[in-house]
Order: structure tokens, then C-alpha cells, then sequence
């Protein structure tokens, strides 16, 4: 992911947003901690077919997350280069998930070519189709959140449709692996993907000028084409982006249960894909972004989701308490109360040194 | 501040602004639809019952719409409305049947009040929060609203896992129909049956009014419409662009309270997957009906129209014997998208100074009208 600054003094200085998501998640830690020690116990068991596997807490909010951090690095790169948000990926993931089911249950069993082949066209589907809300905002200039509902609304009958009104089921070995342990290999294999794409993003950010332009058409379009900087097609590699990560996180999602259900595969996951670029302190007007705030923001929400699960309150509960947090989040980094504590620095600064000057004087 | 439209010295055709222009687009082509699907299917479009049910079914959602054309037209969004909606309907249903307050000693009509109060209070809570969040504390309004979402649908089934019912005669009150004697369609005996309403669609159409008068002629409506075209010269205009905004959200939350109360009226039953994605049918309405998300256009008839062409395409779709459960979603996103670009097209052609006809851009000739 994005380059960390080699000298420690100005890691908080050019990180300041990072901060909101490191406190959430250390506040989170430490409340598990206290409340139970050894939630974050980590331990290696064998599975039934007897291969090694972690087991934990941790591993499950990392593992958990996967979805929802690759999707929230693609929300990142669409909020920085159009100053909006794409409201249908999780819709596009469930076509993807479809497009990927469909393939391979056309051939008459699993083999890897076929997975290869089943992950090439959805990949190529969910770029389509991020390249049609892609066309939508850059060249007809509508406002993300709106072009994106096109597919909101109709992107799970799409997928309905593509199956013909089934659910299918797709078990084999190679989809078992996907969802859940590569044999051999103790880390789940999400956790895998996720930093294979982490990666893809680092070695893309770090060799090409990518991010800077999409910063660049997010802060002022206008500029940025005065500079030479094509606009549409910064914000269109955007929307392509976002649907290779709706690909990638479909194929995560059907691997997992080894059935496409298209109703409720990452339902209401755009949600939290837009909260986590927000918790990550990244503007969703657009402009400058970091891509680290916003998967560490998906892992706090995951953290936060399994935290609640283990304190016994139900999955249709959790939103509640969630939304109650997230506010506390979002009012604790607001500019207005930042700017208050600000202030608040320079009084007691101001009365120190005034306290100081006094005994100096005495 | 009640005019935001320099005033002439001689008497000229005002222009057409883009408000309005929006919204005759789409109250023709509602119109234009509507008479199609009378002269392709006949039947059920060609009795006026047609049209009262379809107001009858969408009178929560014509109420949240409003609530959000206003939030939109002052630049801000609202996305708790359906959540809030499902949540009032939870709490007025269990006061009605009891659940909450089992007192035996409060009579029927005493609970009817107590369900109205709360969901008044209840949307008034949310607005309150919400708007004090969001435009004194400077928060994105997307997230706040998120949040208040997430907690109402939490509310729910906190409050009750199990779906709630009223039965009885309290709800047959509530529930009753009004019927038009001037107005309906002749059976097969050549008696007529009237038409028939529920009292959720004047309450409804009772907001639709309010809301444009205070829209068009009430100086928070027009503050609305500056802070959304733009903040920074509403700010120099003296206008109290927190104040507004907080209004907005008032405004807003207060709506989805009376749209909850009219949700439970319809239904009669509260349920944690209730007015499910409403939020997103009535962004999609507003849209339909002209309004823009970036603020400082829109209009409420227009979003009235909006919710009814919205109908249309589902009962159209229905109609035309596409049984299959995804046609429905599909042609609705396919008809947005139509809408959408064709407001893109209209808006930027304008915008350009490009060749349109002369009657779209009215009196004003070539130059671009200022924004309403």
C-alpha cells in the first residue's frame, strides 16, 4: 500500500487522518482485552480433511473483512477521482459472483482451467459494467451516487436473471480453497487475496502516477485537464477499478458458501465499503486520499462487528450499536470538534506557559 | 428574500427555469405513458380506481420523497427515511395493539393519539439529531444519515424480533376508505363504484401542498434553494446557511415520522424488513421528478409525479405479462437511466447554449436562464 515515510518524526504529520482509525481500533482492542484476554488468542488446529489452519478471533476479523477491504480500496479510488460514491457494488458483486457460477457450471466438471476462465469473464463482466457507471459519471457528468443507482436497483435482478431464477450450488475442491484454506496453508485464502490486491494497488501507486492524477481530477477537473491530465479517463480506469474489486470480492463471497444466492450475497456491503472510506479519514467529496485509511477503516468495522457478535448481541441488533459508534467516530473527527480541541491545545498551552512565566517571575 | 428572480421594470414572460423544465419533462412523459398503457392494455388503466390505488400504495412513499426532494434541494442527502419509516410503524403498531403501554384502561382513540405523538416524536428525535450533526457539526451528511439508518433498522428488532400486527377495530378506523361519489368506473351491471382513498393519501397530498407553498413562497423554502445552488453566495446573501441546512433535516425527519404513522395505516403491521430500500425509491422519485442531486433545483410536484411514473412502469411491467420476477427491477432501472440522461442531456445542452428548440428554452431566447 502507500509508501510509509522512512523518518518516524513525520509519520503522525503526513498520517494525520489516520489517526481517527488507529485510536478506533486500538480503543477496540484494549475493550476486548479487558473484557476477555485471551480474545485475541490465536491458535493452529487441523480442520476435518486434516490440513492446518488458524483459529481465532483475530484471524476471523481478518479473514471476514476481506470482502469489504478490496472493495473499500476501489470505493477510495472512485471517491477520490469523481467526489462521489458508487452505491451498487454490492450489486455488481452479485453479478459477478453470477457470471462466475454460471461458467462454471457450463462445463461438465470444475477443473482449475475453468475456474481461470469462469474468474476471467466475471472479471470482464463487473468491468463492463464499471465501465458503463463510469461512462455515466465521467462523460454525462451525473453525479456518482445517482448513476450508480441505475444498477442499485436492478443489479440483483440482472444477476437473478443470468442464472435463469436459480440458486446454484458449486462444490468442489478448487472453490473450497478459494473460500476457505488452500491445503498446507494455514492463513485463510482471503486473507491471501486481500493482500495480493493490496499489493497490486502498492506496486501501482508506487510505479505509476495513477494515484496522483486521480487526486489531481478529484481536487479540480477543470486544473487537471488544463495540466493534461485526461479527466474522463482518470475517473473512468476509476469505475473499471472498482469493478475488478466487485469481481474479485464476488468470487470471494460464492467461494465462501460455494453457492451464489444473488438476494443476499454482500447485502448492504456498499454501505459499509463508503463508512469505511469516511472511518479511514478520506473526504468523500473527493481530492486526497489514502488508501491505508480506508482498509484500516473496513477492519475496524469487521472488528467492530465481531466484537458485538462475541458480547452475545444478535446479527439483526448489531446495526443498532454500530450506528451509535460510528456516530461517536465520525463526531470525534469532525472538523468543528478537531478545530475545538485545537483550540483547546493552544489554551493549555497558553495557560502553562502564562503559569510558567509567573513562577519564573516569582 | 422571498423572490430570489431580479424583477423586470417591464413585464416579461418569466424563463423557464430549470426546475420547471425538468418537471414538465417528466409530467409528460408520465402522462404520455399513462395514455399508452390505456390504449395498449385497457382495462384496469382505464378506471380512475387505477390511479387511487396506486396513490393508495406509495402514500408513505410520496411523504419521504418530499422530505427528500427538500434535503436534496438544499445539497444534502437523507438516507434514514426508510429506516425511520419501518421504525415509527413498529412503535405506533405495538402501541395499537397493546404491546407498548398494555394498560387496558387507555381506550382506542387515546392509543391512535399516543401512536401519532410518536411518530411525530420519533421523526422529530431523528431530524434533530441528524440535522444538528450534520450542519453544525460540519459532518458528511451520506455518513450521518448512514448511521441513523443503521440505528433505526437496529431500533426494530431491538424493540420486537417477532412481526407485530394490529387487528380490531382500532385499525379498521384507521384503515377505512373514503369513497368519491363523483368518480369512479360502472360494473358489469352499470352500477357505479366509486373510487375509493385511504386517508394516508390526504395526508400525503396535504404534505405535497404544504411543502410547495413553503417551496415556492416561504423564505426558508427559497433559503433551501440558495444554500443548495450554492452555499458560499447564500452565506453572503445573510442567509443562515447552518440554520437551513438544520432545517432541511428537520424537515426531513419530521416527514419520514408522518410517513411511518401512513405506512402503518396502510399495512396495519410492523415488520423489520419494512419499507425496505424506500430510501432508495424515493432519491430515485425525486430524481424522476427533476430534482438534482448537487441541490438547488427541484420541486415537490414534480416528485409526486415522480413516485407515480415510478408506479407505472411496475404496473405496466406487471400488465404486459413479463411475469418473470426480475423484469420489474430491470425496466425500472432501465427507465432511470433513461431519466437520467435525458436530464443530463437537457441540463448541459442548456447549460452550452446549444441548438434545442426554441420552445424548450422559452422566452429567454438563447441566454442561459439562472437557476432557480
Amino acid at each position: 500500500m502507500s509508501g510509509k515515510p522512512k523518518r518516524k518524526g513525520s509519520f503522525f504529520q503526513n498520517n494525520a487522518q489516520l489517526l481517527v482509525p488507529l485510536i478506533a481500533l486500538g480503543l477496540l482492542i484494549i475493550f476486548n482485552l479487558f473484557r476477555d484476554p485471551g480474545f485475541f488468542s490465536v491458535e493452529l488446529a487441523t480442520n476435518n480433511d486434516g490440513n492446518p489452519v488458524l483459529q481465532g478471533n483475530l484471524i476471523s476479523i481478518l479473514n471476514g473483512a476481506s470482502e469489504l477491504v478490496i472493495l473499500a480500496m476501489g470505493m477510495t479510488l472512485v471517491t477520490a477521482a469523481s467526489g462521489g460514491q458508487d452505491i451498487s457494488v454490492g450489486c455488481l458483486a452479485a453479478i459477478a459472483g453470477s457470471a462466475f457460477v454460471k461458467v462454471l457450471k457450463s462445463g461438465p466438471e470444475i477443473n482449475p482451467w475453468l475456474v481461470l476462465g469462469g474468474f476471467a469473464v466475471c472479471c470482464a463482466v463487473a468491468m463492463l459494467f464499471g465501465a458503463f457507471n463510469g461512462t455515466l459519471v465521467s462523460v454525462f457528468r451525473i453525479q456518482p451516487m445517482i448513476a450508480t443507482l441505475i444498477l442499485f436497483t436492478c443489479g440483483r435482478s440482472i444477476a437473478y436473471w443470468i442464472n435463469g431464477g436459480a440458486t446454484p450450488t458449486v462444490e468442489s475442491a478448487i472453490i473450497k480453497a478459494i473460500g476457505g484454506f488452500i491445503p498446507g496453508i494455514p492463513v485463510p485464502t482471503p486473507i491471501l487475496i486481500v493482500c495480493l490486491m493490496g499489493c497490486f494497488f502498492g506496486l501501482v501507486f508506487r510505479f505509476t502516477t495513477m494515484g496522483l492524477y486521480m487526486q489531481t481530477v478529484g481536487i479540480n477537473q477543470g486544473a487537471a485537464r488544463l495540466n493534461g491530465i485526461n479527466a474522463i479517463g482518470m475517473k473512468l480506469l476509476a469505475f473499471v477499478l472498482l469493478g475488478l474489486c466487485c469481481a474479485v470480492s464476488g468470487v470471494i463471497g460464492v467461494s465462501r458458501l460455494q453457492l451464489i444466492n444473488h438476494e443476499t450475497l454482500l447485502l448492504n456491503v456498499e454501505m459499509d465499503a463508503i463508512l469505511a472510506v469516511a472511518i479511514g479519514g478520506n473526504s468523500l467529496g473527493g481530492g486526497k486520499f489514502k488508501m491505508v485509511g480506508s482498509v484500516l477503516g473496513a477492519y475496524v468495522i469487521q472488528a467492530l462487528t465481531i466484537t458485538l457478535y462475541a458480547m452475545k448481541v444478535s446479527s439483526t441488533d448489531v446495526k443498532a450499536y454500530k450506528a451509535v459508534v460510528i456516530i461517536l467516530l465520525v463526531v470525534l473527527g469532525s472538523p468543528v470538534v478537531k478545530a475545538w480541541f485545537g483550540s483547546l491545545k493552544n489554551r493549555l498551552a497558553a495557560r502553562k506557559s502564562a503559569s510558567n512565566a509567573g513562577k519564573e517571575a516569582a | 428574500m422571498t423572490k430570489l428572480q431580479p424583477v423586470a421594470p417591464v413585464k416579461k414572460r418569466e424563463p423557464i427555469t430549470d426546475t420547471i423544465l425538468l418537471m414538465s419533462i417528466t409530467i409528460g412523459i408520465f402522462l404520455g405513458m399513462y395514455v399508452i398503457a390505456m390504449l395498449a392494455f385497457g382495462g384496469g388503466f382505464l378506471k380512475p380506481q387505477q390511479v387511487f390505488d396506486m396513490l393508495n400504495e406509495n402514500a408513505f412513499l410520496i411523504i419521504i420523497s418530499c422530505g427528500l426532494t427538500v434535503v436534496m434541494i438544499a445539497g444534502s442527502i437523507d438516507i434514514s427515511v426508510g429506516g425511520v419509516t419501518a421504525l415509527v410503524a413498529m412503535v405506533g403498531v405495538m402501541i395499537l395493539n397493546g404491546s407498548l403501554l398494555p394498560d387496558p384502561a387507555i381506550s382506542g382513540g387515546t392509543r391512535i393519539f399516543l401512536a401519532a405523538l410518536a411518530a411525530l416524536g420519533i421523526g422529530l428525535a431523528f431530524g434533530l439529531v441528524q440535522g444538528a450533526l450534520i450542519a453544525y457539526l460540519e459532518i458528511q451528511p451520506f455518513i450521518i444519515t448512514l448511521a441513523g439508518m443503521f440505528f433505526a433498522r437496529g431500533m426494530i428488532t431491538i424493540i420486537s424480533v417477532q412481526p407485530q400486527k394490529a387487528t380490531g377495530s382500532i385499525i379498521e378506523a384507521l384503515q377505512q376508505r373514503l369513497e368519491i361519489p363523483w368518480l369512479g368506473s360502472p360494473n358489469r351491471k352499470g352500477v357505479l363504484i366509486p373510487a375509493k382513498m385511504e386517508i394516508g393519501v390526504i395526508i400525503a397530498l396535504a404534505v405535497v401542498a404544504v411543502i410547495f407553498v413553503l417551496l415556492r413562497w416561504g423564505k426558508t423554502g427559497r433559503g433551501f434553494y440558495a444554500v443548495g445552488g450554492n452555499r458560499q453566495s447564500a452565506l453572503m446573501l445573510g442567509i443562515n446557511v447552518r440554520r437551513t441546512r438544520f432545517l432541511a433535516h428537520l424537515i426531513s425527519g419530521v416527514l419520514a415520522g408522518i410517513a411511518g404513522f401512513v405506512f402503518m395505516m396502510h399495512t396495519g403491521a410492523g415488520n423489520a424488513t419494512n419499507a425496505t430500500a424506500a430510501e432508495m425509491n424515493a432519491i430515485a422519485s425525486s430524481i424522476i421528478g427533476g430534482t438534482l442531486l448537487t441541490g438547488g433545483v427541484g420541486n415537490v410536484i414534480g416528485t409526486l409525479f415522480g413516485v407515480l411514473t415510478l408506479t407505472t412502469i411496475k404496473s405496466i411491467v406487471v400488465t404486459s405479462g413479463l411475469r418473470e420476477p426480475w423484469w420489474q427491477s430491470i425496466t425500472t432501472g432501465a427507465m432511470l437511466c433513461f431519466f437520467i440522461l435525458l436530464q443530463s442531456v437537457v441540463l448541459s445542452s442548456r447549460g452550452k447554449k446549444l441548438s434545442l428548440p426554441a420552445w424548450l428554452l422559452g422566452a429567454s431566447g438563447r441566454k442561459a436562464p439562472e437557476k432557480l
